[in-house]
């Protein structure tokens, strides 16, 4: 287990190296000048501009500028964006907006998805069992943009049962439907992988002995085939999270939530390289966290896939 | 040679192939269980509906004489159905029918064109992973890890921000960056499975050479788990791809796609509905097709279902 986890390790350091050289020579190979957008109708005289390349050592190669970023993440400091705000202080104000959102998201695909998938596996071909799969394959299908400006426009605008748009009603009501839209592609393949897991073992033959030392149907159901049943849908929770946080950037778009994809989405607009290479690093970080402990979690839940 | 799954063919996904007679292997089995499914001959006809559309848009575009996607009428902006309209008008007066027509073309096309690459790529470097192991599937496989850091939606985001023009061709280039590491992952540990099966040994013994080897037994064995990722993998592409345009790191104007269509609708939803209604039934109509057909071709393919 030790060796397993020194080269996980490893292997994610290698992985964060070639993460953060893609997202750093993608945004600087952006077309345009940041620095003279800067200075809009009035140029910049050309000191200043200069002083700027520097500052930012955008006359280097592209290699060393990077290596020259690398250095400063590493003593924890994200730069500074074209105008001179630190670009961790920026994120710092809008995460808990982002958190709040992505968390509530989760949560709801936890508990719906699981539950679904458990319901529709027992009620396997009920009615219950079609409307439930046609609702996950359906929802798929639909762009999440298309579904959130429906939702928006039915029950923000026409019912008003919700906020249409931002956080001044504070956590839980403004979040609420954004939430719900964040969560429901995730929540659909969480039901239907948990309801084709726990099929699968409703077959098993631990299921036939317990049921043979006359155990109850509802502590077979809960005890024995749940927990076995839960190990895909854990993997897939905790890749999840990492996919909530990128699709943030649409929903806090639509449901005009100032939080970390929102600002990123605006930086990539506004060129703002630092900004958008720090929440695209930061986000992308989190993402191979989350990987990284799913897959220990794996060996904790599934004796049989113990690393050796 | 005895061994019954080795006559496989390379494509067991491709609904047009017949059947060897009675021949039970698993295509055989799975095409003769699928030709039975109303469901899988609902979606197929669909697809190829969908499918003929996007190769021959003018074909279905005239229907209601008014089949030229850039004759517009200012005057009648965002107007709703009308006779000869069954779409109404957009905002710039054009038939939203015919430009719906014209936009399977190029979600289509991105929807395909990803996969296609994803697959070739998966197949040539997942193979070869597999397959030799050691310093190549290292290489491989860490290349993977890092296109596999990305949230899918975030990487595409980023890299597509780098490009001023983006073309059909440029949009399906970077999409298929950051998908290929999944099929290829899926096709690597497929031949792994395969590679050590007895009648691979017994073809070492019989003296086939490696690549041979590779392309002869273990490749038609191990490409089925691929096959129906293809599938499903249309559907997602063609979302993803007009979530991409919604963001505007998309396709641009002029061309027409129902990503395009669907991020102008967006933000006149409220004053004009069917803009977005139309554009939106259509997709979802088409990523519905390929995901029903995937997931019915993977339930046939999947011996343990039967």
């Amino acid at each position: 287990m030790g060796k397993y986890v020194v080269g996980r390790l490893l292997q994610l350091v290698l992985v964060f190296f070639g993460v953060t050289l893609l997202i750093y020579l993608a945004v600087y190979a952006l077309p345009g000048d940041p620095i003279r957008a800067l200075g809009g109708d009035r140029q910049l005289p050309d000191s200043v501009i200069n002083a700027m390349r520097a500052q930012f050592n955008l006359d280097d190669p592209v290699l060393l500028q990077y290596l020259k970023y690398l250095g400063n993440l590493f003593t924890g400091d994200l730069g500074t964006d074209f105008n001179g705000r630190p670009v961790a202080d920026l994120m710092a104000q809008r995460w808990p907006v982002t958190i709040r959102l992505a968390l509530t998201a989760w949560v709801i695909q936890v508990v719906l998805g699981v539950g679904l998938g458990v319901l529709t596996a027992l009620r396997k071909g009920t009615w219950l069992d079609h409307t439930v799969l046609f609702f996950t394959v359906g929802v798929i299908s639909i762009p999440v943009f298309v579904l959130a400006y429906t939702a928006q426009i039915v029950f923000g605008v026409r019912l008003g049962i919700v906020p249409v748009s931002g956080i001044d009603e504070g956590w839980p009501v403004s979040y609420l439907l954004p939430s719900i839209i964040l969560a429901v592609f995730g929540l659909a393949s969480v039901a239907r992988l948990v309801r084709a897991s726990m099929l699968e073992n409703l077959r098993a033959d631990y299921v036939k002995t317990a049921t043979a030392k006359g155990l109850s149907p509802r502590r077979v159901v809960y005890r024995h085939v749940l927990r076995n049943s839960l190990i895909p849908a854990v993997t897939f929770l905790g890749i999840d999270l990492g996919y909530l946080l990128g699709g943030t950037v649409i929903i806090e778009g639509v449901f005009n939530l100032p939080g970390v994809g929102q600002l990123l989405f605006s930086s990539i607009a506004a060129q703002q390289g630092p900004v958008v290479v720090g929440v695209a690093t930061v986000l992308v970080v989190i993402f191979l966290l989350a990987n990284l402990v799913v897959d220990l979690l794996y060996g904790v839940l599934d004796p049989r896939i113990r690393h050796e | 040679m005895s061994d019954p799954t080795a006559t496989i063919t390379t494509e067991p996904a491709a609904p047009v192939e017949e059947s060897a007679g009675k021949s039970s292997t698993l295509v055989g089995d799975a095409w003769r269980e699928l030709r039975r499914r109303p469901l899988f001959v609902v979606g197929s006809l669909l697809v190829i509906v969908l499918l003929l559309m996007a190769i021959f848009p003018q074909l279905f575009a005239g229907w209601f004489g008014n089949g030229d996607p850039r004759v517009c009428d200012l005057s009648r902006s965002t107007e709703g159905p009308a006779p000869g309209h069954p779409f109404g008008f957009d905002k710039q007066g054009c038939d939203v029918y015919a430009n719906v027509v014209y936009g399977a073309r190029a979600s289509i096309s991105v929807g395909v064109l990803v996969t296609v690459l994803t697959l070739v790529l998966a197949l040539v470097l997942g193979s070869l992973a597999g397959f030799f192991g050691r310093v190549v599937d290292a290489v491989v496989s860490r290349f993977a890890d890092v296109f596999f850091g990305f949230p899918f939606l975030l990487g595409a985001l980023v890299v597509l921000t780098a490009f001023e023009a983006r073309s059909i061709l440029v949009v399906a280039l970077v999409l298929a960056m950051f998908r290929w590491p999944s099929m290829t992952r899926v096709m690597r540990s497929s031949v792994i499975q395969v590679r050590d099966m007895d009648y691979v040994r017994a073809s070492v013994g019989l003296g086939g050479s490696r690549l041979w080897l590779l392309r002869r037994h273990v490749l038609p064995n191990a490409i089925t788990p691929i096959m129906v990722m293809v599938t499903l993998d249309i559907g997602t592409v063609i979302v993803v791809e007009s979530t991409l345009t919604f963001l505007g790191v998309g396709l641009q104007a002029p061309a027409i796609s129902w990503g395009l269509q669907l991020s102008n609708a967006s933000t006149d939803f409220a004053a004009a509905p069917h803009l977005l209604i139309f554009p939106s039934l259509f997709l979802s109509l088409t990523v519905l097709s390929f995901i029903v057909l995937g997931d019915l071709i993977r339930d046939a393919l999947d011996p343990r279902l039967r």
